[in-house]
């Protein structure tokens, strides 16, 4: 095995040479640089995805478990069937490249805005889930009592089931933070700078893969720890003692 | 319609680009399923086994294979076996083993779950019958474990075969490249992402009716 060369980050990352400060100065920047950079970017695209992910997500979900609208209950569940049941990689090439040819308007939508929306409304799918699942397993009382205190129907979603229904899906929304973090890595696909797609450039222009790989998915694992921890510490301050949120899995 | 033409779209179409990809997906995705379960199992027992030296490094391995992004250690396998051994191994090669690889972490999660959701009363009625560690697995927890995350299973391969479409990042030709292939060949790209789109959605949704409907069927009523 060839051996490693851990310089090759302070290299610049165009004429190759080592440079003193490691960081660069202008436009003249080095590897290191440009892989913080791209780190922004994944950042950038999952944090914005993850947005719009619990915005509409929380809509579908809500929509879902509403009482006497069975045509909304059923727009929420073709919602999430259809964004459940296509590949992300094939969301983001349908974003990218056919609704702007469908939709005039979005031709001048930059890709960015176009992938954090494919992002965003695949996870949508899994966090109506969530939502949906951490509503229905309040007991009905619930329900129930808020309709006996006179609320109005978005009175009791207000102020008695999502209160509630939020800490059950505590845990799995965490996961989902995480694979929002992972899945951001499929955006290289349409040549967002994210950090995959500095992977592959860096990689090939420097020859240093292992080097290069290990740095990148250090940064991949580094940002799901950070979200992870993050989101624990919110889940333990909006805990209410004696309810116990049951735990769940994620998928990827 | 909305400036789109699907003439182009015939039956010739799909047996010199469709099926060939689609071929590959099915059997990336049938085997993955089978090498995860295989591997995924004796990590589980690795990390069930209560030995330390077993469980640390199944638990590193898990762990670390679940933070990484999927398109990761696609592109990293594929690019870093090369310069390892010395000569590149094909793209579909590549992407059989990294998704054994990868799966297994995570069919090892859900038969950890499976295994740990048997009452602890089984595990000792099997000793209590004089049976081996193995024999116990065999005969009295795994049967049970299997059936209790068979709806889990599947639809983690549901998972495992949308998944299969990130091959394209080293470019193997999976169902999604065939699709695209088809449509640069054709000069209608648009059209042929929104056909690959359908197709993934038909099967993945009824492979997830499926798995529903399997799952009314065989939960053990206790």
């Amino acid at each position: 095995m060839a051996n490693w060369d851990w310089q090759v980050f302070c290299k610049d990352t165009i004429d190759g040479e080592v440079v003193a400060n490691c960081w660069g100065s202008g436009k003249d920047i080095t590897y290191l640089h440009w892989m913080v950079e791209a780190w922004g970017w994944t950042v950038a695209v999952s944090l914005v995805g993850l947005v719009i992910a619990l915005v509409v997500g929380s809509l579908v979900g809500v929509m879902r478990t509403l009482p006497n609208s069975p045509w909304l209950v059923r727009f929420g569940n073709a919602w999430v069937e259809l964004f459940r049941n296509i590949p992300l990689l094939v969301q983001v090439f349908l974003w990218y490249f056919v609704l702007p040819k469908m939709i005039p308007v979005m031709k001048g939508f930059p890709p960015f805005v176009l992938v954090v929306c494919a992002l965003g409304f695949f996870t949508s799918a899994r966090i109506a889930e969530q939502v949906r699942s951490g509503i229905q397993a309040l007991p009905r009382g619930q329900r129930y009592a808020a309709m006996a205190v006179g609320f109005t129907t978005f009175q009791s979603y207000r102020y008695v089931i999502l209160p509630m229904a939020y800490r059950i899906i505590f845990p799995p929304l965490i996961s989902e933070s995480m694979n929002i973090f992972k899945n951001s890595a499929v955006a290289f696909a349409v040549s967002i700078p994210v950090l995959a797609q500095f992977y592959l450039q860096a990689g090939e222009e420097t020859g240093a893969q292992v080097e290069m790989f290990v740095g990148v998915t250090a940064l991949y694992i580094v940002s799901a720890l950070a979200v992870n921890r993050i989101m624990t510490a919110i889940e333990k301050r909006l805990r209410i003692p004696g309810f116990v949120a049951p735990g769940g899995t994620g998928g990827h | 319609m909305l400036g789109l033409d699907f003439s182009f779209y015939n039956w010739d179409l799909i047996t010199s680009y469709v099926l060939k990809g689609l071929y590959f997906s099915i059997f990336l995705t049938v085997v993955a399923t089978a090498g995860g379960i295989f591997f995924g199992t004796l990590l589980a027992l690795m990390r069930l086994s209560g030995k330390k030296w077993l469980d640390m490094p199944a638990a590193f391995y898990v762990n670390g294979m679940r933070s990484a992004p999927l398109v990761m250690v696609i592109l990293g396998f594929f690019l870093l076996v090369p310069f390892i051994i010395g000569r590149p191994i094909g793209a579909e090669l590549s992407a059989i083993i990294t998704f054994i690889a990868f799966e297994a972490a995570y069919f090892s999660e859900i038969m950890r779950a499976g295994i740990q959701s048997i009452p602890r009363g089984q595990v000792f009625a099997g000793q209590a019958m004089g049976m081996t560690y193995s024999q116990n697995m065999k005969l009295v927890i795994l049967p049970q474990a299997f059936r209790n995350m068979l709806p889990v299973l599947m639809t983690q391969t549901i998972i495992l075969f949308q998944d299969t479409s990130l091959v394209y990042a080293i470019g193997a030709y999976d169902l999604l490249k065939g699709f695209e292939t088809a449509g640069k060949n054709f000069g209608r790209p648009e059209e042929a992402y929104l056909l690959a789109a359908v197709v993934y959605f038909v099967i993945c949704y009824a492979l997830s009716f499926m798995v529903k409907r399997l799952h009314t069927k065989i939960a053990i009523i206790r």
